[in-house]
Order: structure tokens, then sequence, then C-alpha cells
């Protein structure tokens, strides 16, 4: 059962003993990560309502320079109703209200996401801090996170800079995040560490440390544009970290894997990931999203084989 | 099924079944009944008896297996005695088309040998499928390259003849697969017989080879129990007899196979150590215990079973070890979705639990984690073991089940030192992320596999194999393959042995000789100055305890000196100081190469005084002593050279990273010199021997030890480190026999009878001590290969496999 809800991080000071004690093995990593998606496997009924879960994880996306009023729109009306009707109905659904997690926008989107939202509950979020380099001037980077939050975006993804992490600046990256939360006021604060930028796996473990010590409330694994985006390596190294930050503080931080999430598959991978290595409330929106885009109509076509016995063509599946 | 609504609330997994189906149509294709696979042909056992064969997770019968008589192996024997003659024959290619079907075949019926493993057996699908099976399927592959590659990589050896293997019932079908591969691939035919626990997937293979079109008679399967598998290794027509399973066994297999000239290699038990460091990725770590205890329900010989971690971080790293233990799913064979499966029978689970009842009375607190157990079958939880030192008995002796001892360490040399604190030496995990203490603890802790940041990483490329009471020889690799090998100047030694004699290795007390003086002279004639030959113990010339000596006479009977007569107490003594000077396996390679050439050089100033000495003793002319003593010098300079080019490979193995097998020195080692060639001999068995690293105590010829006693002063004068070189006179089979009695000797290499090898074979079986004997044949010590072959160099090392994945 999904546990209850505890209160957002706040954060601690920083603790760079801790942060330097970090070690990660890769070989025992990748070991891990290959049991862990051999030794669970969800079948049947099980898949389908691992299925139905996950499409409530998805952060449903749309990050491209041709993104559009119109664009925008579509993809709302699909967060809102991820599946057919006649799935729904199928799978006995109804009552579950399946939604997606939230939908996430540029900032120059915010505006027309909450419009095509209204009343659905669902949450906007908006890339932010000069995503998804993160070099542009820094006050310019707060700045962008005061004016999304002024449009009305719920959650801030924003995108570390990864020059402190490879430079071994822990103290800058901390205030940087840690004001960036500050800027956040109410909305929760995703931080994209860009994971495929950062080299080893124990410099992404450091610069998960120092976020939710920041106070991020998530900790998210790429931008989507980086060349590697989300591993499962990366992920287990990342949850294990969240883990620990647990241990240390009493506080979960969520997880947000996002960039190459693209099939039913690799989703169901990723919530036994979290089940295993964190437990069952890391796979509720509140502690656990997927950053995708195509990845709800895979699922979809799942579902609808569940749910029908044959397999689905895409072009069934109304577009996002 | 409930409904997909509930469970989007409750998120459990539900069950992943893999089909039976196919597995169960191929029992009953058999009407649940195999007769004996011998000859490519079923064939009902003589007796007409058969055993059950179970699902252990369901507690069903699966089918009846013939259990074979005594008339029944011997015509399995037989069949593959027959067979080796056109075997052995065939072209290396053609038996590595031969080895390469099977690999093929073995792939073709992977699903179905993984199904049939893991009802058989109870092993999760999982692991079957994904271990077990393809790895197989590897050992196939691998060593069909070893086949092809015989003319050039082996020419110096031949086959050894028809082998018999036993093997357990952890990993029926990939033990057969170690054991086969590398039988086949040197020109051996076999006769083995599966654990009447899990014989299933033995027999499948016997269809898989007969379809792969593999020569009648070249592999037999004689499924049976105990009894069966004691008339196999007892069989007198054996050239080889290979055994995976208990030391207790082992040992009684060591024992009848004593003295006949029958080879043995031995994989054995253990109580492997995992060393934790404080600066390890605990996470990893704990994964890694994960793999190294619960894999196969423990039932692993090299299962991680002993945990060290350090005190640091003890507290911390036992509570993520509780928690994960905690996530572990334990259901039936074939749930795709379980990381334990169940117990192989019964009665093992019996003695699984009467171990964790004796470690609680030992004073251990258990943790077993709330888990769900199948209402049916055979299970054990995950069991933690908390609070024993390594005093108690459950912290040394081998449980074979998913039974963890955690104890802790505060420093490199004290996690050494327990890793150590073993009879066992099989594998051993070590985890840091600093390469240098890994590294270090790695080549520190005794053990043939060591697996940095991992465990039971296992592939055909790397020798997989025990030092101490683990057994002997590798499986897997280059360093595998001798033992299905023998070099080709070898005939097979059939020695004729008659009863034991009662008193062998007892002491027989010297007496003065009772010649009377030859010397007419009147006293006229100058008496030699006497010089007494003492023994060599710790660098040092040392009176026999017992102060006794022996005569040594001439070719002629003339009394030529005495020698000490060493006993028991020697031997302990010089024990000790081999033991004392072991630093010298640290010496440079290029500073025990130089010692060795110093050795020459000083033999080499002495060249006349040493053929004198031999033609005296030996009656041979003197061309021939100056003879020996020249070639005696070319041995050092031989070995001198290879001290620094024999110290390893590197491993090819599917693991990213490094695999290297490293050739350590076994330790100390009790050398008895043959009477044959008495400076030559002892020379060319020393010094490989040191060349590598060992120290020893040497048995000089019985009779004509004085050219050994003379030696040390060369040794004196070598700057050789005291104790690495110990040479005791006296009674040779008495000396001998407290050596190999001795369990701090690692191996004893004994020239002389075939009484004494029978005998020295038979009583290493109490520490399960490497031995070399000669079964009272004698070699040529003047022949390159009879005197300095390949066999001297691997007689001195043990191989370790060091794997050590990589990544950032």
């Amino acid at each position: 059962m999904i546990g209850q809800a505890k209160g957002r991080n706040p954060g601690m000071p920083l603790d760079m003993g801790w942060v330097r004690a970090t070690t990660v093995n890769r070989s025992a990593t990748q070991r891990r990560v290959g049991s862990l998606v051999a030794r669970r496997s969800v079948k049947k009924a099980w898949q389908a309502a691992w299925l139905l879960r996950a499409i409530t994880l998805i952060d449903l996306t749309t990050l491209t320079g041709d993104d559009t009023p119109g664009k925008v729109r579509r993809l709302c009306a699909k967060a809102r109703q991820p599946l057919r009707e006649d799935l729904i109905d199928t799978l006995e659904a109804q009552s579950l209200g399946i939604m997606v997690g939230a939908v996430c926008v540029y900032h120059a989107r915010v505006k027309e996401a909450i419009g095509a939202l209204l009343g659905s509950g669902i949450p906007v979020a908006a890339v932010s801090t000069g995503f998804p380099a993160g070099q542009s001037a820094y006050a310019q980077r707060i700045e962008e996170i005061h004016q999304s939050v002024e449009a009305g975006a719920d959650e801030i993804d924003i995108v570390i800079s990864r020059e402190h992490a490879l430079r071994g600046d822990w103290r800058r990256l901390y205030d940087e995040v840690r004001e960036m939360r500050a800027a956040c006021g109410d909305a929760h604060m995703k931080a994209i560490l860009a994971t495929g930028e950062l080299g080893p796996l124990w410099t992404v473990a450091r610069a998960s440390k120092v976020c939710m010590m920041a106070g991020a409330d998530f900790i998210k694994t790429s931008t989507g544009k980086e060349p590697v985006n989300a591993t499962l390596e990366v992920g287990l190294t990342m949850t294990r970290e969240i883990r620990a930050y647990e241990e240390l503080t009493g506080c979960q931080v969520g997880f947000k894997p996002a960039g190459g999430i693209r099939s039913a598959k690799d989703a169901v991978n990723w919530m036994i990931l979290m089940k295993e290595e964190l437990g069952d409330d890391w796979l509720d929106k509140r502690l656990f999203r997927f950053g995708a885009s195509g990845l709800l109509t895979d699922i979809e076509r799942q579902l609808s084989h569940h749910a029908s016995g044959r397999y689905a063509a895409r072009h069934h599946m109304p577009m996002a | 099924m409930p409904q997909t609504s509930e469970l989007f609330h409750t998120m459990t997994y539900g069950p992943a079944p893999e089909s039976a189906d196919a597995a169960e149509a191929w029992l009953d294709s058999h009407n649940r009944q195999f007769d004996l696979f011998i000859n490519n042909a079923w064939t009902p056992p003589a007796d007409g008896d058969y055993l059950l064969a179970a699902n252990p997770a369901r507690e069903q019968p699966l089918a009846r297996v013939a259990d074979a008589s005594p008339a029944d192996i011997d015509s399995a024997v037989c069949a593959a005695r027959n067979a080796f003659a056109s075997w052995s024959a065939l072209r290396p290619h053609q038996r590595a088309r031969h080895l390469y079907a099977i690999a093929r075949n073995i792939q073709k019926h992977a699903r179905l040998l993984a199904v049939v493993e893991s009802i058989d057996n109870g092993k999760p699908i999982r692991e079957s499928r994904d271990i077990d099976v393809p790895l197989a399927a590897r050992h196939f592959y691998h060593h069909a390259g070893w086949a092809q590659l015989l003319e050039s990589e082996l020419r110096d050896y031949q086959p050894l003849g028809v082998v018999g293997q036993v093997i357990p019932w952890n990993f029926p079908l990939l033990m057969l697969a170690w054991k086969i591969a590398p039988a086949l691939a040197m020109g051996n035919t076999v006769v083995i017989k599966p654990a009447p626990y899990t014989p299933l997937s033995a027999l499948l293979f016997a269809e898989i080879i007969a379809e792969a079109g593999l020569p009648a008679g070249v592999v037999n399967i004689v499924t049976g129990g105990d009894a069966a598998g004691a008339e196999l290794v007892a069989h007198d027509d054996l050239d080889k007899v290979a055994f995976t399973g208990s030391t207790a066994v082992g040992r009684q297999i060591r024992r009848v196979t004593a003295g006949t000239g029958i080879k043995l290699t031995l994989e054995l038990g253990g109580k492997s150590p995992v060393v934790v460091y404080d600066d390890a990725d605990m996470d990893g770590a704990v994964e890694g215990l994960v793999d190294a205890i619960f894999f196969n329900q423990g039932e692993v010989c090299c299962a991680g079973s002993r945990l060290l971690v350090q005190e640091n971080i003890a507290e911390a790293f036992l509570a993520r070890l509780k928690r994960r233990m905690s996530h572990l799913r334990l259901g039936d064979a074939l749930d795709k979705g379980i990381d334990i499966g169940a117990v192989v029978d019964p009665s093992q689970r019996g003695a699984i639990d009467s171990w964790v009842q004796r470690g609680i009375s030992e004073g251990a607190t258990v943790f077993q984690p709330s888990l769900d157990l199948p209402a049916q079958g055979c299970f054990y939880p995950p069991t933690l073991l908390t609070g024993l030192e390594a005093a108690a008995t459950t912290a040394q002796e081998e449980i074979f089940g998913p039974v963890l001892v955690a104890m802790s360490f505060r420093t490199p040399g004290e996690a050494i030192e327990l890793a150590n604190n073993t009879r066992y030496g099989l594998a051993a995990s070590v985890w840091s992320e600093n390469i240098s203490l890994a590294l270090e603890t790695a080549r520190a802790i005794k053990a043939g596999s060591v697996w940095i940041n991992s465990t039971n990483l296992f592939d055909a490329a790397a020798g997989f194999g025990g030092y101490r009471e683990s057994g002997f020889g590798r499986e897997g690799g280059k360093e595998g393959l001798f033992a299905y090998l023998r070099p080709r100047w070898q005939k097979r030694a059939r020695p004729e042995l008659g009863d034991a004699p009662a008193n062998w290795g007892v002491h027989t007390p010297p007496a003065p000789t009772t010649m009377l003086s030859s010397d007419s002279s009147g006293g006229a004639k100058e008496v030699a100055l006497d010089r007494t030959a003492k023994l060599y113990i710790g660098g040092a010339q040392k009176r026999p305890d017992g102060n006794y000596t022996r005569a040594v006479l001439s070719a002629t009977g003339e009394l030529l000196g005495q020698v000490g007569d060493g006993n028991r107490k020697d031997i302990r003594n010089a024990v000790e100081a081999a033991h004392k000077a072991k630093d010298w396996a640290y010496y440079s390679p290029h500073n025990r190469a130089q010692i060795l050439y110093y050795i020459a050089e000083n033999l080499s100033a002495r060249l006349d005084e040493f053929a004198c000495r031999i033609t005296d003793m030996t009656g041979v002319a003197e061309a021939a002593g100056r003879g020996e003593v020249e070639l005696s010098i070319e041995r050092l300079f031989h070995w001198a050279a290879l001290a620094d080019k024999a110290g390893g490979s590197i491993q090819e193995t599917n693991t990213r990273g490094l695999v290297a097998a490293i050739h350590e020195p076994v330790g100390v080692i009790g050398i008895a010199c043959p009477n044959e060639a008495p400076l030559l001999a002892f020379v060319s068995l020393v010094a490989p021997a040191i060349a590598r690293g060992n120290t020893v105590v040497c048995i000089p010829s019985q009779h004509f030890p004085l050219c050994a006693t003379d030696f040390y002063q060369v040794l004196d004068t070598s700057d050789l480190p005291a104790g690495v070189v110990n040479i005791i006179t006296g009674d040779r089979d008495h000396l001998v026999n407290t050596l190999v009695e001795h369990d701090d000797v690692d191996s004893v290499w004994y020239f002389g009878d075939a009484e004494g090898s029978r005998q020295v074979e038979a009583r290493s079986r109490h520490n399960i001590k490497r031995t070399w004997v000669n079964y009272g044949m004698t070699r040529n010590w003047s022949d390159a290969q009879q005197g300095a072959g390949e066999e001297f160099l691997r007689e001195s090392v043990e191989v370790k496999n060091i794997w050590v994945p990589t990544g950032f």
C-alpha cells in the first residue's frame, strides 16, 4: 500500500564528509541492474494493473522548438484521457480515474497548458533555469523560475550547473540549488542532473546527495537532450542515494527518470527498480514520475492487447 | 484471478510461471522411466533397480531412473574403453567439430534443459535459464576450441584414456559440462554418474549428444545411488577419476584410488569468505552477498558463506543486508519472479536447519526475514547468523544452504588472517574501491578464485578449483586441460601392489656398519678428516634430534660416510623453518633467479668434487659423474630462467575487466628424491619448486644422500635465505610419512617405490594435500622433457584466478 504522504524535503546543511565518502562500483551496479529486471516479472492482470499505474506516473512532455498552443492543447487532452474509453471499460478501470501525473512544457507554453488542464487536477511542470544546458546567466536562470511560478506552474524542473559537479565544486552547486528551491516557493522542484554529461556514477551519486541536501523535491536523471539519457544503472545509483538520504533525514525525495523511456517494458522495469530499492511509496506520482512523450502510446497498446488478446496498431491509439 | 483495479492499489507481483509442458511431455515420452545410457543406447539396469527423481518444490515424483549395479558400471567402462581407441585417434579438428555440435545442440534445447533442471533440482528458472545452461554451452564451445588447438598448443601431451566422473546435485548440467567437455576435447572417453537427486538433465543431455552424432561409447551416463558412485571410482580399468562433491567423499576416493596410477582431481567443499572493507560500495556489496550466499539456495561449493566486514561499518552494513534480505522472494522453481527456490531434498533442509540450531547453541543471533514461504515444498528461508566468532563450528564448517555467518575485522591484515583461518580454499570475494588494498588482499587469500567487487563469476576460460581441503586440480582454462592429459613420453603407471604392509613408514633403526676396516697398512695410511653430514634446517647445520646416524656405502660397499638419521621432530623443525621462510614467495622473481644462478655458479666451482662424490657413491664412470653435475648446473639455469617467465596469464572471459590467472607458490613442499641420478634428480626437483617461490623440505636419495648434504654448503654460499631449502636425511619412508601426515605441508612429491607412492597418496587424504608420485617408475632425469618438463612447473604452482571487473 502507498504510505502516508510526508512533508516536503526541507533540505539540510551541506555535509561534505557525506559527499566525499560516496563510493559506487560500476560493475556491481551493472550486475544488480541485470538481475533486478531478470528476476522480477509481472504478467496478466498484474501487468495490466502495473501499466495503469505507470500511466499515472507519466509527466507527459513536449519540449521542442516547434511547440505551439495547438500542440500543447492536444497533449493536454491526451493527459486528461490517456486511455481510450473502451479500454477503460474492458479493464473495469473506470473508478481509478486514470490520468497522467503531470504535463511538462517550456515556460512559454505554461499558460496554455494550465488553460487546457483546468479542472482536471493535473499539475503543470515547467522546465527552467536555462534548460537544457543551464549555461545562461545565473540571475536570468533564477528569474526564469520566478516567471514560471508566477505563470502558475505547479512544478519546476531545473537543470543543475554541470560545471560545478564536474569540477567538484559542491558548495557552489549546493548554494545554487538552494536558491533555486527558494525561488520555487510552493512549486515542487525537480533537479535535473543531466547524468549523461556527468561522467562516472560516483559523480552522479554525489550530485544527487548535494541536490537533496539543497532541498530538491525530486531528482531527475536527464533533460532528454543529452547523448545518454535515463539508464537503469544511473537510476539505481540515484535511488540508492535517495534511500540513504531518507535514512539520514527521514525525508522522502522523489525520482524522475527522463529520456529514452519508450516501451511499456521499460516502464515496468523502472517500477520494479523503485519497488525493490525504495519500496511501494515510490510507485506513486508523489515520489515517482517518468519524463516521457511516446511511452503512453506503447502502454496503451499493451493494455489493448491485454483487453482484447490481439496485438494493437499504433494508429488505433489517439495521438498526444 | 484478482481484479485489475484491486491490483492497481496493491501493486504486488503476482505469479509469473514458466511452462513445464515440454518437460512433462519429454518425461512422458519416456514413460517416466529412464535406463542407463551406454554405447549411445538405453540399457536396462542388470538388477532391474530404479530410483525416484522428484521435484522438491512441489514434492512430486518426476520419473524413475536406473540404479546402476556393478555389472552396469563395468559395461559402461567397457564401452568407454572400446570407444577410446577410435575417439583418441580422431584428428583434433574432428573432435572439435563434435564438441561444437554438442554446444550447438545444448543451445537448441536450452529452454527444455533449463526447465528440466529447475523441476528436478528446485533452482529458480531464471538461474537455470540464464546461468547454468548458457555456461554449460559455453564450456563446450570453449573446449571445442582447445580440441582444435591441441596440435599447436599441446603437442607434447596425450589423452589419459577412460575417465570416471562423479558429479553433485547443485549444478547437475553445468558440472556435467565441466567434466565432460575437457575430457572429450583432450581425447578421453567418459563414464559419468549424475547425483541421485538430480539425474534428469544428464539423461536429456544423453539424447542431445546422440542427436549431435557423438560416436557410441564416448560418453556413457550411468545413474545410480552412492553405491554406484563408489563402484565407478573403484573400477580398475579407469585412467582418471574426477569428482565434485563433499570433502568427506573426496577423502574416500583419494584412498580408493591411491597408488593405482589412476589420476585424480577433486573439487570439494568450501567456506568462502566475503571481505567488505569500509571503502566498499556498500549497496553493491550487499547485492554481492545476495549473489554469494542466496544464489542457488546457497547450495554452492564456492558460496560466500563467511562475511568479514570491517568493524567500523559492520552495524550499518548488516542493517542494509537485513533490509535487502527482507525483499527476497522464495517460491516455485518455475516462477520467473523468485530469488530463492527449493532446497534439493528434505534431508538437505534438515541438515541446514540443524546447522542453524547449532549456531544458536553456539551463541548466534539468527535473522530470518518474515517472507512468504510456499505452503508446500522444501524451502528454507535466507538466514543471517551474527554474534559468532571464528571459534564457532558454524563459522568453520560448510553448511551448503542459504545461511550466512557474519564476523568483523579491524585491519586488512586481520581480514586476511580471518579469511585464511579455514581448512578450505575454494573462493573469496573482496569489496573495496581501493585497488591496492583489493588486489593485495586477493593475492594474500588462499583460494582458487578471488572475485573483486563481484562474486560467483564463472567462465569456461578461467580455471576453477581449490586450495587446501577444497581439493586439487582446476576445471576450465588451459590449466584445467592438464587434468585430462599426460606428457607424451609418459606411460600410464600400472604398479603391481600387494597388500599394504602394516609397518610402512615406521622408523627402521640405524645400526653401525659391521664391516671391518680394510686398512692393512697398520695405520700408516693417512686418515681422511672425518666430515659429519648433518641435517640442514633453517639455513644451519643441525645435529639430528635423535642423535643417531646412518652409514652411507659406496658402490663397492665401502663406508663413504655417515648421515644424520632424521626423525619426526626433525621434520617438524624443518617444516617450521620452511614456513618461517615464506617471505621467499615475495622475493622479486629476478632476485630468485639471481640466487638460482648463484647456486649454479657455486656448484660449477665445485664440479670436480661433486663429480667425484657421484662416482664414489654410485660407481658410474667419471665422465658420467661430471656429466651429471654439468646437467645439474644446466637445470639450475633452466629454472632460474623461468623464475620470471611463468607467472601466469590473462584469461579471456565474458566479464568486462581483467581476469588474471596468477601462478602462486603451492607453499611448503615435501620432496622425497629418487635413488637414480642422486644429484641431478635432487636439483631437478628442488630448483623448480624454489624458482616459483615455494619452500621445501627435501629428503635426499636414500642410498646416495651425500651429494645432497654436500649441497648445503653450496646453498650456504649462494645467498639463499635460511629455511627455503631444508634437507633431512634418514629413513626415507619414515620421514615421508611424517611429511605427508603433517597438516601444514601443502604438497608432497615422492619419487620412490610403488608402495610408498600408494601410501603417500592414501595418507595425503587427511588434509587433501596435493601429491606427485612416480608409482615406482623411474624416469630419465637427463631428458629435458622427463627431467624439466612443464609438469614440474605445474606441480610448483597453484593457479589462482583473480577477477577484476572494471568500469566507471
